[in-house]
């Protein structure tokens, strides 16, 4: 099965990076962009056709691993 | 005093730390990442400065759950103590060894350069050697050094007296001008609620020979290398 695991930063942590695209954005002169927060997407394949066994052990992964929960949120998205 | 030195993939900083503490008069050895083990009677862990696993991930995510961090967690619950600097002080909070996280700084630059801290506290393993409020210049070299923790987190921090080292200017005045980074409340260093874990950004190994401009890091070493076995 292929799953998305997408990183976010939670609301409230700044993210510079994100700050300095939004200038890129601006200055490249595209518009209408109000705001541009940087996260990660982690495309997995996992060995088990079962939904349930696939989203626990990604949220292990999530909690272990690929998302720092003190600043950042986890979205597991499965059967993508 | 026996220190043991981590060695991560991508550390960098290990031979310096080494001999700033071998200079001290500790004995040193190193311990490899994979290791279940730390050398037999290890009084102190160096997590060193680098670029471990490339900086992969988050900076320290994947060394801070190497199979050796099992035993410097041991450690650390024992009583131990434990050094993380730069790399090692993003490997600590990944760890969960040390609370909150070092995001990348705020202005996004890496910054390379002299830098004056306060000693906030002489009255911990590590600090012996300075006087309290002392102002010392070390050298910093980080992209992600930039400290953040929630309000409460920090607000626990602060209220402990954890804060080891904060960012200022020659004077000893905590500026805007003076933070390199963005870290909140200027925090170059923490210590856990035991006081026997230290995190910090700077490199006060840089800073312990007169031939490279500055001795203010020997006293880290000194106190430490001091301390009965």
């Amino acid at each position: 099965m292929k799953a998305r695991v997408i990183v976010t930063l939670k609301t409230g942590v700044l993210d510079p990076q994100g700050k300095a695209i939004e200038g890129a954005l601006a200055s490249l002169g595209v518009d209408g962009i109000a705001s541009v927060r940087q996260g990660k997407v982690f495309d997995v394949e996992l060995a088990t056709a079962d939904n349930a066994s696939a989203e626990a052990a990604l949220k292990q992964a999530c909690e272990k691993l690929l998302a720092n929960t003190v600043i950042e949120n986890y979205r597991i998205e499965t059967g993508v | 005093m026996k220190a043991a030195v981590v060695v991560f993939p991508g550390s960098n900083r290990d031979g310096d730390v080494a001999r700033a503490l071998s200079a001290a008069g500790a004995s040193v050895s190193s311990a490899w990442h994979a290791d279940t083990d730390l050398p037999a009677g290890t009084d102190l862990v160096v997590l060193p400065g680098g670029f471990s696993y490339g900086d992969y991930l988050r900076c320290g995510a994947i060394a801070g759950r190497a199979v050796i961090m099992d035993a410097v967690r041991a450690h650390a619950a024992r009583g131990g103590l434990v050094l993380g600097i730069c790399n090692g002080f993003q490997i600590l909070c990944e760890s969960g060894l040390l609370p909150g996280v070092l995001m990348r700084n705020a202005d996004l630059h890496f910054v390379c350069r002299r830098q004056h801290l306060t000693v906030e506290r002489n009255d911990t393993a590590f600090t012996k050697a300075y006087r309290q409020g002392q102002v010392i210049d070390v050298c910093i070299a980080h992209g992600e050094g930039n400290y953040v923790a929630d309000p409460e987190t920090l607000a626990r921090i602060e209220g402990d007296g954890r804060v080891a080292f904060r960012y200022c200017d020659a004077t000893g005045a905590h500026t805007a001008e003076a933070n390199p980074n963005g870290s909140l409340n200027d925090i170059a260093g923490i210590y856990s609620e035991t006081l026997n874990v230290l995190g910090m950004m700077p490199h006060p190994e840089n800073l312990i020979d007169d031939l490279v401009g500055g001795t203010d890091g020997r006293g880290l070493f000194a106190g430490l290398a001091a301390l009965a076995a």
